[in-house]
C-alpha cells in the first residue's frame, strides 16, 4: 500500500494551481469550440433565424420552403447513368420515390402566385437500404455564390433600412443576374410544368474509380405554359396545390432525370454561375409521379430532405451550400418536431 | 513499491487511455459540428457517428472486463466523501459511454435520418419516426454532452489531486506507466 507522502504548503498550492490552469484550459477550449467566444460566427441557428419572415416564426413548420404538399412515385432508372456512378439507383430498374413540391418562402401560409421559386424535395430508396435525398429549385441558378452571401441576403431582405438591398448588390453583384431572372422568367401555373434543378454540384464515382462532377435537373414532360402572375393570383391562394393534385389523379406525371458533367474549370464550387450549354449530358431516367398527398398526413411531412443524404457513388464537391443546407435544415428539422404540437394535423397519432 | 494488484491491468489501462482520447475528441466534434455551417460540418458529423459506435463497442468491453477484473481498492485513509465521489462518478461515466452513443443512434432513427458509418454501410434504425421522441433524445444528447465534459473536467482534476498532492498512488494505478516504480519521488 502506497502511503500518502508528505508535500509542502508551497508546492501543494503550486499544485493545486496547476490544476486550475489545466481544468480551465480544458474548459475554456470547449467554450471556443462550441462558439461561445467568436459570436460572429455564422451557426445554423444564426441562419435559420434569419429565415423568420414578417408573419412571424412558422411554430411546427419547415423553416424555409414552408408550404408544400407531398406525393409518391417512382424512379424508373435507364441504366446510363451507371456509367458516372456505382450508386444502384443509376443500375436499370423501379425505384420507389416519395417527395414534397413546394415554395420557397417561409410563410406556410404564402399564396401561391407570390412565390417567385419553387422547388422539389425528393427522395429515392435503393434495396441496398440506400437513399438519395435531394431539394431542387426551378431557377436556373442559385441567387447568391456563398453561405455566408446567402445569409446577408435573409438580413438584407428583412432589414428596415431602405438601402439594405442596395448594399447587399453592390457587395454581392451576383444577384443581379437572379433579380434579371426573377423579373423575366415566365410563371407556370402548375408545379408539373416546372425544370427542378441541383444548382449544387456533386461528385459522382463510377465503377473504375474515376470521378465526375455533375449537377442535375429534372426536366417536366408537360409542356411549360407561361401564365401572368396576375391571371395565376386569380386562381387562389393555393392553385398550385390543386392543380397538382387534379393533374396527378388524371393521370401520372413524369420528368427526365438529366445529369450534367462539369468541363475542367467549369465552377463547381458556386451555384450562381451556370455552367454553359453544351456541356455533356446524360438522361439517366425518369420520375414519375403517382399520388398527391397532403402534407399533414403525408409521407414527406417528417422527412428532411437534406441534401448530403447520399448513396455511396455520390458524394458532396466543393460547393459549400450543401453543408451549409445540411447543417441549418438540421436545425430546422429539430425546431419544428419540437414544435409538433403547433403543426396542424389533421390526425393525431397517425404515426407512432 | 505499488503491488501489481494495486493498479488496473494493462488491458484496462490501454482501454482508458483510447477511450479517453475517443471521447475528448468526440465531445470537442460534437460542440463543433453544431455550432458551424462550413464545409466541415459534414467532415465532423461523418467521424462523429462512426466514432460514437466504436465508444459503444469499447464500453461494452470495458465494462465486461470491470465486472471480470474489478478495480483496485482505494487508499484506505481516503475520506468518505471522497470514496463516494469516486464510486460514483464511476458509475457515471459508465452510463454515458454507454448511453450516449445510444441516445445519439435512437435520436437520429426517430429523425428518419439514414445512420452512415462510412461509405455503404449503415446501421439499422432503433427507434421508429417521431417527433417527440427525436425532441426527448436531442436534448438528452446535448446537455448530456455538458455534463459527460464537467465529470471529465472533474475526474481530471481529482486525477491531477491525487498525483500531485496527496501522492496516494491513486493516479498511478491507471497511469500509462508506473511512476513509482523502486523509489519515493524526490521532495
Amino acid at each position: 500500500m502506497a502511503q500518502p507522502r508528505q508535500s509542502s504548503m508551497g508546492s501543494i498550492f503550486g499544485s493545486l494551481v496547476l490544476i486550475a490552469v489545466i481544468i480551465g484550459g480544458g474548459a475554456a477550449a470547449f467554450a471556443y469550440t462550441a462558439g461561445w467566444f467568436t459570436p460572429q460566427r455564422l451557426t445554423p441557428d444564426k441562419m435559420v433565424d434569419a429565415l423568420t419572415p414578417p408573419t412571424g416564426v412558422p411554430l411546427g413548420h419547415r423553416r424555409n420552403h414552408a408550404k408544400g404538399i407531398c406525393f409518391t412515385g417512382m424512379f424508373e432508372a435507364n441504366g446510363a447513368g451507371s456509367a458516372l456512378s456505382y450508386a444502384q439507383v443509376f443500375t436499370r430498374g423501379q425505384y420507389p420515390a416519395l417527395g414534397r413540391f413546394n415554395l420557397a418562402t417561409a410563410d406556410p401560409n404564402a399564396p401561391d402566385a407570390t412565390v417567385r421559386v419553387r422547388g422539389m424535395g425528393l427522395e429515392i430508396s435503393t434495396p441496398d437500404g440506400q437513399e438519395w435525398r435531394s431539394a431542387m429549385i426551378d431557377p436556373p441558378f442559385f441567387p447568391v455564390s456563398t453561405p455566408q452571401a446567402f445569409y446577408e441576403l435573409l438580413l438584407a431582405s428583412a432589414s428596415k433600412d431602405p438601402n439594405a438591398m442596395k448594399t447587399f448588390a453592390a457587395a454581392y453583384p451576383e444577384i443581379a443576374a437572379f433579380g434579371a431572372w426573377a423579373k423575366s422568367a415566365p410563371w407556370t401555373g402548375s408545379y408539373a410544368e416546372e425544370r427542378f434543378n441541383s444548382l449544387n454540384s456533386f461528385i459522382l464515382t463510377d465503377n473504375s474509380g474515376a470521378e465526375h462532377a455533375v449537377r442535375w435537373s429534372l426536366l417536366p414532360t408537360a409542356q411549360p405554359v407561361s401564365v401572368s402572375p396576375d391571371d395565376l393570383a386569380k386562381r387562389g391562394p393555393d392553385f398550385l396545390e390543386q392543380e397538382i393534385t387534379e393533374r396527378v389523379r388524371g393521370g401520372p406525371q413524369r420528368w427526365t432525370l438529366a445529369v450534367t458533367i462539369a468541363n475542367p474549370g467549369d465552377p463547381t464550387a458556386d451555384p450562381s454561375k451556370a455552367w454553359p450549354e453544351d456541356r455533356r449530358t446524360i438522361e439517366v431516367g425518369t420520375l414519375t409521379v403517382q399520388q398527391i398527398q397532403a402534407e399533414r398526413d403525408g409521407p414527406c411531412r417528417d422527412v428532411n430532405f437534406d441534401p448530403t443524404v447520399l448513396p455511396s457513388g455520390i458524394r458532396t464537391s466543393d460547393d459549400p451550400f450543401p453543408a451549409a443546407r445540411s447543417s441549418a435544415y438540421a436545425k430546422s428539422y429539430d425546431r419544428r418536431t419540437a414544435e409538433s404540437s403547433h403543426y396542424p394535423r389533421t390526425a393525431t397519432n397517425a404515426k407512432p | 513499491m505499488i503491488e501489481r494488484h494495486q493498479r488496473f491491468n494493462p488491458l484496462q489501462r490501454l482501454l482508458h487511455w483510447l477511450m479517453a482520447a475517443c471521447i475528448l475528441a468526440m465531445l470537442f466534434i460534437g460542440v463543433g459540428m453544431v455550432s458551424t455551417i462550413m464545409p466541415k460540418y459534414l467532415t465532423l458529423v461523418s467521424i462523429h457517428k462512426p466514432l460514437g459506435i466504436a465508444i459503444l463497442v469499447l464500453a461494452l468491453v470495458r465494462l465486461a472486463i470491470r465486472l471480470r477484473y474489478g478495480a483496485p481498492a482505494l487508499p484506505v485513509d481516503l475520506p468518505e466523501p471522497m470514496k463516494l465521489a469516486a464510486q460514483l462518478s464511476h458509475y457515471a461515466f459508465y452510463v454515458l459511454m454507454i448511453f450516449m452513443p445510444l441516445i445519439g443512434w435512437g435520436m437520429l432513427s426517430a429523425a428518419a435520418y439514414p445512420i452512415v458509418l462510412f461509405g455503404g454501410v449503415h446501421l439499422p434504425p432503433i427507434l421508429p419516426q417521431s417527433d417527440s421522441l427525436h425532441t426527448l433524445l436531442w436534448n438528452a444528447h446535448f446537455y448530456l454532452a455538458f455534463v459527460f465534459f464537467a465529470l471529465i473536467l472533474l475526474h481530471v482534476a481529482a486525477a491531477l489531486f491525487h498525483a500531485l498532492v496527496r501522492r496516494d498512488g491513486v493516479f498511478d494505478a491507471m497511469a500509462p506507466v508506473s511512476s513509482h516504480d523502486g523509489a519515493a519521488p524526490a521532495q
